[in-house]
């Protein structure tokens, strides 16, 4: 395409966002739809957080003292659900939404209007989510692993539109993969080559292939419990020749890969802030994307690790857990390529940083342990255990959590055309971190010392450690306010930020103006 | 940081040897010889992860302290090496299949399904477990004790608050016993920590597993899979004792069985049945229909005010006996016995403002029982 074409056919059409209301219901701009999923997973964020909080608030003491187990098993439910399909996959995909029309210099996303839809379908699935613990017998009480039968013959009538939401947050899901999928097929500047593609771009474009190839088996998971509840199917009920450790298969196949879904981008944020800040080019580029895309590949031969005490036959666990060893070679390529990255770099130590440096060394102690429970053995012991809940924590929090704030400060200036309050994001990246470890890290001492998980109440052993827990977890949910704090403030009053505001900084999003206008890139630039 | 994580290495070597009760911070060794290899091979991959980042976030560490700007540090071209990259290919590989041995021999010796000594089948119930000793004639429900007054912080918690039950589960020390676990009606999972047992007890599945136990002792245990509301309330505990003693308990209870069967005939009163009807209740009932018969509507109807409770006693019979297919309200005709049950039915029908003012005798659940 000529470049001088495109100048004359759309020079008179740069206008700015329409007014009011309708900017953002009907909103095809990838910034605006960008935006609305990064607010929208914040305020999920907080309801998420405020479910913890009240979990742990039962759990800082033994015995019941606030609330009744039913409603704490809705809680945990609801916290994993809105966790991680509420906060942690629209974060990304509002990251997504932002940065990757920019990063490969696209005017926008190549799909707008089924963008639109795909967010606007969400705050309607949570809103379907959420209502159910208004309803008669109360919300999903099953965990968000929900397995049949505690999930089909045993659920609370409410049942039904915990199954339609996830029907919804799937499709909005799918939409927003094919939208990133196509965006980066089709859409990349002149010059831009799969191989100079900025490694954010990478992540998600497997990311998103990982969402193709498994929301559908949720949605046909719930499908099928959908079927057991109301039209006598058998699927998962044993009394009628069904099969309730196919469900485990069938779920844990969409699981793990969505473990994956919510990590990957967030090692594409990270590989995209440590060298700006280490002013050093990326450490193995090709090895990197070769891991990401090994991840992605073995992520589907994995799933049966999460179900090692069903009573699988010998060969099948030694199968998982070989296929779950192997899954350490790559991560742990990714790993020491970005400690390569920092090594004999020039480093500066700003907020990005702080969370990616976060991002390495906690997300190492979530990948080491594991190692621990691939080892099938041993994991008959830790299975179901806070061990588990301390591990998967550990990789998710600072995995995709800090990912996500190391992203936010990273790209703010660009975005609002405004700097943050440096001093203030320090001191919530330092009380977060503590806040953090101080939650997670002695869950892996109750664990080993034999507490299970999702219990309202426990033995009094188990007791010095939880209130250590609880507190941090109070802290690690307070800390997050200086977030917003710090959002509102630089939106109010930051300092006018200069158009590269890091200075080892590299990629097409950083010779755009600051703040990025409505429409960037109306013609493609070239790539060397 | 780097030294935090050093501290915390140091405090995982010293843990083996420090027993701490209520810090604990470890895994037990437990009793059973798997129980031990498991140990083992924790505490061999936790070292090895301990070592690795003690390494890797050592690198780390010192280049964030040496390589930066504050410093003067100028950034070097160094972003590609083939030679690297299929260095940290193979080392954790090695290390990989360092860990895969022993973990595999592990494994393959908790898959032994040599002939065992006694066999136990293990049934999960929404919240409680059920032992049956195949062979022996011998069947009994295990319930937690744990006074709701202590749970509901009335009274002060005794040391083995939420890890005590009824009747233990009682079996021979250094004697091969194999587990066959079924659920009766969602997923749960046995597990007892000493004895590195756990294992997903899953309806319409026999799962097995075993255990060989090498010292006499108690061993304590809760379910590991979320199995409704009081999954939290369902402990297991077993009770390890020498072949001796066991002989001698068997025989007990097989009395028991014997006193029990002749309880029923005995002439009971009305007013013994509605006293021995409110223990049966709260211990059996009152978790789903609560204590003061109101229920959890709509998952856990009411028994106040019910159509059962109030209607003909046959029904109100075979809905305790057969329970509801499809609800969570599960058949008691096994569980309880002829006495139980009669004295619960009457309890029931005559409390909380029920007043139907009629009795079922034990000898009606008999008949029922022998087959009518």
């Amino acid at each position: 395409m000529s470049t001088q074409a495109a100048d004359i056919d759309h020079g008179d059409h740069d206008h700015g966002p329409a007014k009011g209301i309708t900017r953002w219901l009907y909103s095809t701009n990838h910034k605006d739809i960008g935006t609305m999923y990064l607010i929208f997973s914040l305020v999920m964020l907080f309801i998420g957080g405020s479910m913890a909080f009240v979990i742990r608030a039962e759990l800082f003491q033994p015995g019941l003292q606030l609330i009744e187990p039913e409603f704490f098993n809705q809680m945990i439910t609801m916290h994993g659900l809105i966790m991680v399909f509420g906060a942690v996959m629209p974060a990304f995909v509002g990251l997504a939404n932002w940065m990757i029309p920019m990063m490969i210099g696209a005017p926008d996303m190549a799909l707008p209007r089924l963008n639109n839809l795909s967010f606007w379908i969400l705050p309607f699935a949570f809103a379907l989510m959420m209502s159910t613990l208004f309803m008669d017998g109360g919300g999903p009480n099953f965990g968000w692993t929900f397995y049949a039968p505690l999930s089909t013959t045993y659920a609370p009538p409410s049942v039904t539109f915990f199954i339609f939401a996830i029907h919804l947050l799937g499709a909005s899901s799918i939409m927003g993969a094919i939208n990133v999928i196509v965006t980066i097929m089709n859409m990349r500047a002149p010059g831009m080559t799969y191989f100079k593609m900025p490694m954010f771009c990478w992540t998600w474009l497997i990311t998103a292939f990982l969402l193709i190839a498994v929301m559908p088996v949720l949605a046909g998971v719930v499908t099928m419990m959908l079927m057991d509840i109301h039209f006598a199917t058998a699927f998962f009920d044993a009394g009628g020749g069904g099969d309730p450790v196919l469900f485990q298969h069938v779920f844990w196949f969409f699981g793990h890969p969505e473990v994956y879904i919510m990590i990957l981008p967030s090692f594409g944020v990270v590989s995209q802030v440590i060298p700006t800040f280490s002013r050093k080019k990326l450490f193995g580029y090709h090895s990197m994307v070769y891991a990401i895309i090994a991840i992605a590949v073995l992520s589907f031969v994995v799933w049966a690790h999460h179900m090692f005490t069903v009573g699988m036959p010998f060969v099948g666990e030694l199968f998982f857990m070989y296929t779950t060893m192997l899954i350490a070679i790559p991560t742990g390529v990714k790993i020491f390529n970005w400690i390569s990255t920092m090594f004999r770099g020039s480093m500066t130590f700003e907020t990005p940083m702080l969370y990616s440096i976060g991002f390495v060394v906690l997300f190492t102690i979530g990948g080491l342990s594991g190692i621990m429970l691939a080892l099938a053995p041993v994991d008959m012991v830790y299975q179901d255990t806070y061990f588990v809940v301390a591990h998967f924590h550990y990789v998710l929090v600072p995995g995709a959590i800090f990912g996500i704030f190391a992203a936010v400060y990273y790209w703010l200036p660009k975005w609002t055309g405004k700097m943050y309050d440096e001093g203030l994001a320090k001191l919530h990246f330092w009380v977060s971190f503590i806040g953090l470890n101080l939650t997670f890290f002695p869950m892996h001492f109750v664990g080993l010392a034999g507490m299970p998980r999702r219990i309202p109440d426990y033995p009094l052993q188990f007791a010095d450690f939880n209130m250590i827990v609880s507190i941090g977890a109070f802290m690690f949910g307070t800390s997050q306010l200086i977030f917003v704090y710090v959002l509102i403030k630089t939106l109010r009053k930051g300092e006018p930020a200069e158009q590269l505001p890091w200075e080892g900084a590299e990629g097409l999003e950083w010779t755009l103006p600051t703040p990025a206008p409505y429409h960037s890139f109306p013609t493609p630039p070239t790539v060397e | 940081m780097f030294k935090k994580v050093a501290v915390f290495g140091l405090f995982l070597a010293l843990v083996p040897t420090v027993a701490f009760s209520d810090w604990q911070l470890n895994l037990n060794r437990g009793v059973t010889d798997t129980s031990i290899a498991v140990y083992d091979l924790h505490m061999l991959v936790l070292y090895i992860c301990v070592a690795i980042s003690v390494v890797v976030f050592g690198v780390m560490f010192w280049s964030i302290y040496h390589h930066r700007k504050s410093k003067g540090f100028e950034s070097h071209e160094f972003h590609d090496s083939t030679a690297l990259e299929i260095l940290w290919t193979i080392v954790p590989t090695i290390i990989l299949i360092v860990i895969l041995f022993p973990a595999t021999k592990a494994l393959i010796n908790s898959y032994d399904t040599e002939e065992s000594d006694i066999d136990i089948q293990i049934t999960g119930y929404q919240w409680k477990w059920r032992y049956k000793y195949i062979g022996e004639d011998l069947d009994f429900f295990s319930v937690l004790t744990t006074p709701t007054d202590e749970i509901r912080n009335k009274s002060e918690k005794n040391e083995n608050y939420l890890l005590e039950v009824d009747k233990p589960l009682v079996v021979p020390i250094n004697k091969k016993i194999r587990f066959l676990l079924t659920s009766n009606d969602v997923i749960h999972a046995w597990w007892v920590p000493d004895l590195a047992v756990k294992k997903d007890a899953i309806p319409g599945f026999i799962n097995e597993d075993w255990t060989r136990i090498n010292e006499v002792g108690i061993y304590r245990g809760q379910c590991a899979e979320l199995c409704g509301k009081d999954h939290g309330f369902m402990p297991i505990v077993v009770k390890a004792v020498t072949q001796e003693d066991y002989v001698i308990w068997l025989a007990e209870q097989k009395a028991l069985k014997e006193i029990e069967a002749a309880a029923s005939q005995a002439d009971w009163s009305m007013e013994a049945l509605l006293v021995k009807g409110e223990g049966v209740y709260i211990k059996n009932c009152a978790a789903c229909h609560q204590p003061n018969g109101m229920g959890i509507p709509p998952v856990f109807p009411a028994i106040k005010g019910s159509p059962i409770a109030l209607g003909p006693i046959g029904t109100h019979l075979a809905t305790v006996f057969e329970g509801r297919p499809g609800t969570a309200m599960a058949g008691f005709g096994e569980q309880l016995s002829s006495v139980d049950i009669a004295a619960v039915i009457t309890y029931q029908r005559n409390a909380w403002g029920n007043e139907v003012g009629d009795m079922l005798s034990p000898t009606d659940v008999d008949k029922l029982k022998g087959g009518e």
